[in-house]
């Protein structure tokens, strides 16, 4: 991964510095809260329902071990032992003190972390794909890419003031696991016409109240001019996207408004006079960033099937099915990436205690050379495991509540924080997902139904990205209680597609047995093999709709 | 009082007037336009003799103003509020695009924290709405090292830049 030389250091000491002089003006009331806001905003630092709530920024999602042994220590001795993992594959702390943020950001920093751009009007993390680098058919790994944006992007001078929020996101593989789609610039790694590598640039994708799939504004950009093509949309949306309105801020509008054509032009005509300036990337500095991200030292192993060959194993069922959910290919024989579940029942999705972070540092040290991942599903990855050490990993994790065999299923939702936390909510969703676990506890049955994304936002900002889920549900506020609506046949990956809503919102206690009553017309109706998602699109709406709303729920 | 300002990271009277302040008969030798009044009455300033100077709302376009800048010795970039940002990307087209070489000025909402990213795109001048001026200069050495290229103009900041 990316090490710090001794100027990044120096740049995240210097924020440190710079962040704790503000809270100490603030706190002297040399700024008032509006001054301080425009100051912590920029620095993850929210003010919430109950307490200031702080996202720290892992670039892209990758930890050290060390990193995460850090963010489990802080979790324990300024919070209430446990962090909530995001969909920008951050992480948030709920109950820090204000006046002791910047001891958490001096803590952070002497791992190389930070919480700079993690909240505000500016670029926010660069998100990717989680099985980056190990995944058998990607392109070419998009994390030294991301890492270039990253540096590009922080404290960036001109884009500090943007009009709104700005999330990049990179892939390199044909599938999508980082729903570059629904972002204001998605940047894929494609093939050009003579076969060299370079980008397929998208933008105008989002969420929230308008929720717009990307689109193409380049179909090749040579890859030394990645940084300058992104100034050039930066710069054209800095100056163009709407500041009047913040429901219209983001580049999506812009976009929509311009027409893609007219942006394409736009964005083209400011590249032509930048191209070939102070940023375009030389082949030797592309090479050094990628040697950061060079394999680890992989062993010559045979390929094995561990619940098929070891006999020991074959038996135990609960391994068989963690080991068929919660595994992934890996391009390199003998190796599986390990998700670990962040899903478990009865715990908020994202969650982990400190005790656990602590443990999985220690588990990737022994297992997966010592690093980990955040997946914008909201778990962690061990992305480098050897299969012959899957079965004791399992061990390990399962005692720690970490094997929940659900990755991919209904109950590997996506969730925000909700009501419970957010200032903005009007809705929970924390006890919602609860509600759904209860419902749904019968693993046989999530197997039977197979690969459903379900998630769920407490509000029109759309954290937990309910419009791209194949059942999306969203909080709404009906007189003040909460009311959920939902939609289905949204999907994230490279064929996104918006959910549709099914009807009427529906009370707290009914999500349950509205989501039964999809799945049993899923279940009646498919066809073999065929995906909710799949069905959906088949079907359309109306029989799910009609099942629904055909008899009322016994409350 | 005269006015106060920062100007080339030292604390300095203002000898630029907006023509709103300027008195029966002139009087000021340097004198600060609205972008409308530039328009209308341009050569009328012109034929007047010492500097002539100009606000840039965040609506206005550089490339509109590229033409007059070499009668322009002084350019204002206005910042209404604390969450606009169009003056940033309109300082460094001023410098890098169209090589404008005068003063370039940050009025409205500008504090002290805004002012490390200002002057990396190359403003060189600032009507602090906070603070007090001697130990606002602090804030120019925020940051030593930066990743990406700008105006830095003398700012000292090593560029990090792959």
């Amino acid at each position: 991964m990316y090490r710090y030389d001794t100027t990044d250091k120096s740049l995240v000491m210097e924020r440190v510095a710079q962040f704790r002089d503000q809270t100490r003006r603030f706190l002297a009331g040399e700024l008032s809260d509006d001054e301080f806001r425009h100051l912590r905003l920029r620095n993850g630092l929210y003010l919430q329902r109950h307490a200031p709530m702080l996202r720290v920024a892992i670039p892209y999602g990758l930890l050290s071990s060390n990193q995460l042994r850090t963010l489990g220590r802080i979790a324990r001795r300024y919070d209430r032992g446990y962090g909530h993992f995001t969909t920008r594959q951050n992480i948030q702390y709920n109950w820090p003190k204000l006046e002791q943020v910047p001891d958490i950001l001096a803590e952070l920093a002497e791992v190389e972390m930070h919480a700079i751009q993690t909240s505000g009007n500016c670029i926010r993390n660069t998100t990717s794909d989680h099985l980056a680098g190990v995944t058998p058919n990607e392109l070419e790994d998009p994390r030294p890419w991301c890492e270039l944006i990253r540096q590009w992007s922080t404290f960036h001078p001109e884009f500090a003031y943007l009009p709104r929020k700005f999330k990049i996101a990179v892939t390199g593989a044909p599938e999508d696991r980082a729903a570059s789609l629904v972002h204001d610039v998605g940047v894929h790694i494609v093939r050009g016409p003579d076969g060299q590598l370079g980008f397929e640039m998208l933008a105008g994708g989002g969420l929230g109240r308008t929720p717009i799939i990307g689109q193409v504004v380049r179909e090749f950009l040579p890859r030394e001019h990645l940084l300058s093509y992104l100034e050039a949309i930066l710069r054209v949306y800095n100056l163009e996207g709407r500041r009047d309105n913040l429901t219209k801020a983001r580049i999506k509008i812009l976009v929509r408004s311009l027409g893609i054509e007219e942006f394409k032009r736009r964005v083209e005509a400011e590249w032509a006079s930048i191209r070939d300036g102070g940023l375009a990337l030389d082949a030797r500095e592309i090479e050094r960033m990628r040697g950061f991200f060079a394999p680890p030292a992989y062993r010559q192993l045979p390929d094995l099937d561990p619940p098929a060959e070891v006999d020991a194993i074959a038996k135990n069922a609960e391994f068989r099915a963690w080991y068929r959910y919660n595994t992934v290919a890996h391009k390199v024989p003998g190796y599986r990436a390990v998700y670990i579940s962040l899903k478990k029942p009865d715990v908020a999705p994202g969650d982990a205690t400190d005790v656990q972070m602590e443990l999985l540092a220690d588990l990737s040290d022994r297992y997966s050379f010592g690093e980990i991942r955040v997946t914008h599903t909201q778990n962690l990855l061990f992305a480098d495991v050897e299969q012959g050490s899957t079965f004791a990993l399992w061990q390990t994790l399962r005692a720690a509540g970490l094997a929940t065999p659900n990755i991919g299923t209904l109950t590997d939702m996506i969730c925000c924080p909700g009501l419970d936390f957010c200032s903005l909510a009007n809705a929970g969703s924390i006890e919602v997902a609860k509600i759904i676990n209860e419902r749904f506890e019968d693993l046989d049955y999530l197997y039977d139904l197979g690969e459903i994304d379900l998630k769920m936002s407490g509000c029109m900002n759309a954290c937990g990205h309910h419009h791209v889920g194949n059942i999306g549900i969203l909080g709404v506020d009906k007189g003040g209680e909460e009311w959920y609506q939902i939609t289905i046949g949204g999907a994230a990956g490279a064929d996104a597609s918006l959910g549709t809503v099914i009807g009427p919102s529906v009370s707290k206690a009914h999500v349950p047995e509205t989501l039964a009553r999809l799945l049993e017309v899923y279940v009646e109706l498919r066809e073999p093999e065929e995906r909710f998602l799949d069905a959906v699109r088949r079907l359309g709406i109306k029989p799910f709709k009609e099942r629904v709303y055909a008899a009322p729920v016994a409350a | 009082m005269p006015r106060q300002l920062l100007r080339d990271r030292q604390a300095v009277e203002d000898d630029w007037r907006y023509a709103g302040e300027l008195g029966e008969g002139g009087g000021a030798d340097a004198v600060i336009l609205s972008f409308d009044q530039w328009r209308r009455e341009r050569a009328a300033w012109m034929a007047r003799p010492g500097r002539l100077g100009l606000v840039l709302l965040p609506e206005h376009k550089v490339e509109q103003l590229a033409p007059d800048l070499p009668h322009l010795s002084l350019v204002a970039c206005s910042f209404p509020g604390p969450a606009e940002g169009r003056g940033y990307t309109q300082g460094r087209l001023l410098r890098e695009r169209y090589g404008f070489q005068g003063e370039l000025r940050a009025v409205g909402y500008v504090r002290t924290d805004q002012l490390f990213f200002l002057a990396r795109c190359g403003f060189n001048s600032f009507e602090l709405a906070d603070g007090d001026l001697a130990s606002a200069t602090a804030a120019f050495s925020t940051f030593t090292a930066a990743y990406q290229p700008a105006n830095d103009r003398g700012l000292g900041v090593k560029l990090q830049h792959p």
